[in-house]
């Protein structure tokens, strides 16, 4: 994601400059004409949208006849904002539920990609199984879970009882509710993990392996001091774009749990669906919006860092 | 990488219950839409498959799955449309027509930023806009939401594949005196067609997918397929197995372009993230 960028920027611009045949009206006439669409899609509706956010942030809304009546309420949205338990809870789930949830992944991916990359009949077979989940809707993911973990009849109790253990009502009690989401977050997007890991595996230069197994490198060996150490590029891409999907989790949750039992699942998202959708509270709402946004633009700006950190080192 | 060292059986056996782990709940899920509510509950390892699932969610007068259905595919290839068309656009004029490198910079850190913003965050937006210029309840409204969503993704891509058009071909073009739409239509696009290919079927799934904002900007008329399974979950009594059974149809588009177009898939997937 972080890499795309420096792929975009016109490299070397100077090739064609000695012969000048591009520059002109036409040009600047085509340029425009194929960067204004993306350009005014994403301002229309990404900017002016979060625009529109902020100044609602300090407004009252009602709607009445399907016109909206706004009030000013200066910060009081804000300060509302500090002392909303609904909101501290949904921001320490989230992140509890992202890192737990992607640090699974980011383990499990791993090894199922290095275990993929060491076998020489079946890749695709494999690949083909393991990125299924990652097509599959988020809330169909949520209702195959939803069956699975139902206190009842789910498959996962049913396992249980045949080894012995009493069933137990996963969604609905609070201590397992978010660790429930978060493997099925976990199953959901292994996968994905996998994808970029194994796709990272098969480009590493090869003819360090062999000079390590002449070197008679045992396979821990060459895990810890060779493959992880080349690896670390495309596992920092891979932490970051989960990190960042992670965030915005809600569908599994909106069908598994809807935030509760009491608010053990109660996530960014979810919360703030409820406050625009279900409780009506535009302004309300929308601070909670920017905060959340102001919170992502943060991440980003460290994630940023660290990468030129790790770079300047490395 | 060290297949003859090692006896790759132990690997297989592992990766044989990964692939378990990943297909039984999905295959479960399904064998329950061939079930009966009571064969469900009472857990028969063995049962008689039955159709009424299926029939009630596809035909029954009550339910609109049909119609969802039809819903999907028109917001799902119109929004593909768009999004690639624009994002085709962009990054070929990012990359080629000399943008100074500042609005490149600022424009895809802006994409960055708002790729990283849950749609929750948005929808609501999206609403009250939608609902001001009456495009609310409206395919039009969802399917520039989806584009627009799908747009940073699609713009990366994209810019990969663009990059990868060998710079001498557009040059020699150039001297043989064609224009800049000249040069995107013969030369560029027939180059990249399998990079359009992997971007539009990703951009499908990925709006096919799509919930948050779907919920968000339609009504029982314009309901996207996610919406409507999401439905059976709020009930007051459940329907498990007809809710097995949507989401068993809700799979489909994923199923078919796993078998016809994995190869795809992968690039735009790897690609996206890793280059």
């Amino acid at each position: 994601m972080t890499a795309s960028q420096a792929s975009l920027t016109p490299a070397r611009p100077g090739v064609r400059d000695s012969h000048k045949v591009m520059e002109g009206d036409g040009q600047r006439l085509w340029r425009w004409l194929t960067f204004g669409p993306a350009l005014a899609m994403m301002v229309a509706l990404t900017v002016l949208p979060i625009a529109n956010l902020f100044l609602t942030s300090f407004q009252n809304v009602t709607w009445a006849d399907g016109k909206p009546t706004r009030t000013w309420a200066g910060l009081t949205h804000y300060e509302a904002l500090f002392s909303d338990q609904l909101f501290s809870a949904g921001l320490w789930n989230t992140l509890v539920f992202a890192f737990a949830a992607v640090a699974g992944q980011m383990v499990l991916g791993f090894a199922m990609a290095l275990a993929v990359s060491k076998i020489t009949h079946g890749r695709v077979f494999y690949r083909a199984i393991f990125i299924l989940p990652i097509l599959i809707p988020g809330i169909v993911i949520g209702a195959i879970w939803k069956l699975m973990l139902n206190f009842d009849f789910g498959l996962i109790n049913k396992a249980l009882g045949l080894v012995g253990l009493m069933p137990h009502d996963w969604l609905g009690s609070s201590e397992t509710a978010l660790l429930s989401v978060i493997i099925v977050d976990i199953w959901h997007w292994t996968p994905f993990c996998f994808l970029l890991f194994l796709a990272g595996l098969e480009t590493l230069p090869q003819d360090v392996f062999e000079a390590a197994k002449m070197d008679g490198a045992s396979a821990w060996q060459e895990l810890w001091y060779i493959t992880l150490p080349l690896m670390i590029p495309t596992i920092i891409v891979t932490f970051a774009f989960r990190l960042v999907l992670a965030f915005k989790v809600f569908d599994e949750v909106y069908l598994l749990t809807s935030g509760g039992p009491g608010t053990s699942t109660e996530v960014l998202s979810f919360t703030l669906y409820q406050r625009f959708f279900t409780e009506d509270k535009a302004g309300y709402g929308s601070a909670m919006s920017v905060a959340v946004i102001f919170l992502v633009a943060l991440l980003l700006v460290i994630a940023l860092s660290a990468r030129r950190r790790t770079g300047a080192t490395s | 990488m060290n297949g003859r060292t090692r006896s790759p059986v132990p690997l297989h056996i592992v990766l044989a219950i990964c692939a378990a782990i990943v297909i039984a709940p999905i295959v479960w899920t399904v064998a329950a839409g061939f079930r009966t509510q009571i064969s469900l509950l009472m857990g028969e390892v063995l049962f008689t498959p039955v159709w009424s699932n299926f029939s009630e969610v596809l035909w029954s007068k009550t339910s609109d799955f049909l119609l969802n259905y039809r819903n999907s595919i028109i917001v799902g290839v119109l929004s593909t449309i768009l999004c690639v068309v624009v994002a085709t656009l962009c990054a070929f004029s990012l990359n080629r027509l000399r943008w100074p490198s500042w609005v490149a910079h600022i424009f895809l850190a802006w994409t960055m930023i708002f790729h990283m913003i849950p749609p929750v965050a948005l929808a609501s937006a999206w609403f009250s806009m939608a609902r001001t210029v009456g495009l609310e309840n409206t395919f039009t409204g969802l399917i520039l939401a989806h584009a627009t969503l799908n747009l940073p993704m699609a713009i990366w891509l994209m810019a990969v594949f663009v990059r990868e058009v060998p710079k001498e071909l557009e040059e020699a073009a150039i001297m043989d005196g064609a224009s800049t739409p000249r040069v995107l239509w013969h030369v560029i696009l027939p180059l990249i067609t399998p990079g359009v290919a992997a971007t539009s079927i990703l951009t499908f799934i990925f709006s096919w997918n799509e919930f948050a904002v779907a919920l968000t900007l339609t009504m029982k008329q314009t309901a996207t397929v996610p919406v409507a399974i999401a439905k059976f979950a709020q009930d007051f009594e459940i329907q498990y197995t007809q809710m097995a059974a949507s989401a068993a149809l809700a799979m489909l588009p994923a199923l078919i372009v796993l078998l016809v177009a994995q190869r795809y898939i992968v690039k735009g997937l790897t690609q996206g993230a890793v280059k």
